[in-house]
């Protein structure tokens, strides 16, 4: 990437929570937090930005369909908009998410989430 | 103990510009706690990646938003041009700088006039939308668009800035520049006007930080960061400081986005007086593969792209995080504590932007 300032670490999915509170205690906030599906299988990427110097690093872990993930909504509390978010439209099993709408954040008809069975969105 | 009760708020509502509903829990006139609901004009566009073209995206891109639309199509043009590893001529990135700019000039005097509307000085509202239609008139003269202007490509623009355009634009700022001055003091001076934003939905600094809060409404809470300060386009060449204040009220938020306005009229001016000749854009060839996170700086604050792409036309994967969605919780701080009357002018002080938000 041409940002010379932002870069993607992979991580196991079970250091996510540990991580993200590490990069809270050095002073990060956490900038965004999205779901993609690549070659099938979810991928979650919850970005962190550093204010005063403009760092941004973004935790990237690669998960199985029914990989039950733990929110970080109870240490970062605003991240329950973007888990929201990801259960709701990317399917991604986010548990404790507080609060939960229970996929009624997007006032929608349509059945969700969008992810077909063969996880090609 | 008093009394709780729970007033619904939106999703139509005079004062709100786009649908968002709240579920304000009230104390007699106090705001308790406030719980948002987004949702109502969903439209699915970074779903629309799975069936367009790369490079039509683009144009779906500038349609997240009417108000920041030409910074949505730069993003995403920028995040392709890393993927594929493009340089984008450099006459193209001072134009994106001088569309970007007046795009921030008018969505600011959007906001002032919404904000006025707010606080129920009507010919104020009037005088903002005023100002702000010189603006649109450039925007139509060197784009064609007034809202949607569909001159960012992958690559660079489409369209040209020409000496006489130029010098209408110049003109342009100019007058605004004279008018803002001549209205900014009721904003920022009036008795009546400061009661209603001084001391009114206070945020600060460590709650702005804490809750992810972007853009001015960061900024007004003494929050010193301004994506542009990355480099990206032109703002590398430009001489520009990060506006801020510390105050984290309704006021300062004001304060902070005129300041901005008076800005933008500075980088402009730059831009125009270092406008480079040459190329508008670089030839785009093949398809992007690979990922990219873009970075910028919205009228509303910071907003994220990310593009994941396979190598087919078609790409994995296209998200936005728009600022507003950033600020839902700033907002939500802001409302408790406050008192009814003053939900109206807080939802406002956030400068939304729903339709950004839902995509």
């Amino acid at each position: 990437m041409r940002d010379t300032l932002s870069e993607i670490i992979e991580i196991d999915y079970h250091d996510l929570l540990e991580m993200a509170i590490q990069k809270k205690r050095e002073g990060y906030r956490l900038s965004q937090a999205c779901a993609a599906y690549v070659e099938g299988k979810p991928q979650l990427s919850y970005s962190f930005a550093d204010d005063e110097n403009y760092k941004y690093v973004t935790l990237r872990c690669k998960i199985e369909k029914d990989t039950e993930i733990i929110s970080l909504s109870e240490v970062i509390p605003y991240a329950s908009f973007y888990e929201n978010e990801m259960r709701e439209l990317f399917g991604i099993n986010i548990s404790l998410i507080e609060p939960d709408y229970k996929n009624k954040f997007y006032r929608i008809e349509q059945e969700t989430p969008f992810v077909p069975a063969d996880g090609n969105n | 103990m008093k009394k709780r009760s729970i007033v619904p708020y939106g999703p139509q509502h005079p004062v709100l510009p786009e649908p968002i509903h709240l579920d304000l829990v009230i104390e007699d006139e106090k705001i308790v706690e406030a719980i948002p609901s987004v949702g109502f004009i969903h439209r699915g566009l970074e779903n629309l990646v799975q069936k367009r073209d790369f490079n039509q995206m683009a144009y779906v891109a500038e349609r997240v938003c009417g108000i920041c639309s030409f910074g949505h199509g730069f993003g995403y043009c920028e995040a392709i041009e890393d993927i594929m590893d493009i340089e984008v001529p450099d006459r193209a990135k001072y134009l994106r700088t001088i569309w970007f700019e007046l795009s921030r000039m008018h969505s600011h005097f959007l906001w002032l006039g919404l904000l006025a509307d707010g606080f129920g000085f009507e010919n104020l509202f009037y005088q903002c939308w005023r100002i702000r239609e010189k603006i649109l008139d450039v925007l139509e003269l060197t784009t064609g668009g007034r809202v949607i202007f569909s001159v960012n490509k992958v690559g660079g623009v489409m369209k040209d800035i020409t000496p006489e355009m130029a010098g209408a634009i110049l003109d342009m700022l100019a007058s605004v520049k004279k008018e803002l001055k001549a209205i900014a003091p009721t904003f920022t001076e009036d008795y009546a006007v400061k009661s209603r934003l001084v001391g009114v939905g206070v945020l600060t600094k460590q709650q702005a930080h804490d809750l992810g809060c972007a853009g001015p409404f960061a900024r007004a809470s003494g929050i010193a960061t301004d994506m542009r300060k990355l480099g990206y386009a032109a703002y590398g060449d430009i001489d520009f400081d990060v506006i801020t204040s510390n105050d984290g009220d309704s006021y300062a938020r004001c304060y902070v986005r005129i300041r901005e306005i008076f800005q933008s009229i500075s980088i402009i001016e730059q831009a125009i007086e270092k406008l480079p000749e040459g190329e508008l854009a670089a030839a785009v060839k093949g398809n992007p593969k690979g990922e990219s996170f873009i970075r910028i700086e919205q009228p509303r604050g910071e907003a994220i792209y990310y593009v994941s792409a396979n190598g087919s036309p078609h790409l994995d994967r296209m998200r936005v995080r728009t600022p507003t969605f950033a600020n839902l919780a700033g907002l939500c701080e802001t409302l408790k504590g406050a008192d009814y009357a003053d939900v109206g002018l807080l939802i406002l002080t956030i400068d939304p932007c729903i339709s950004c938000t839902e995509r």
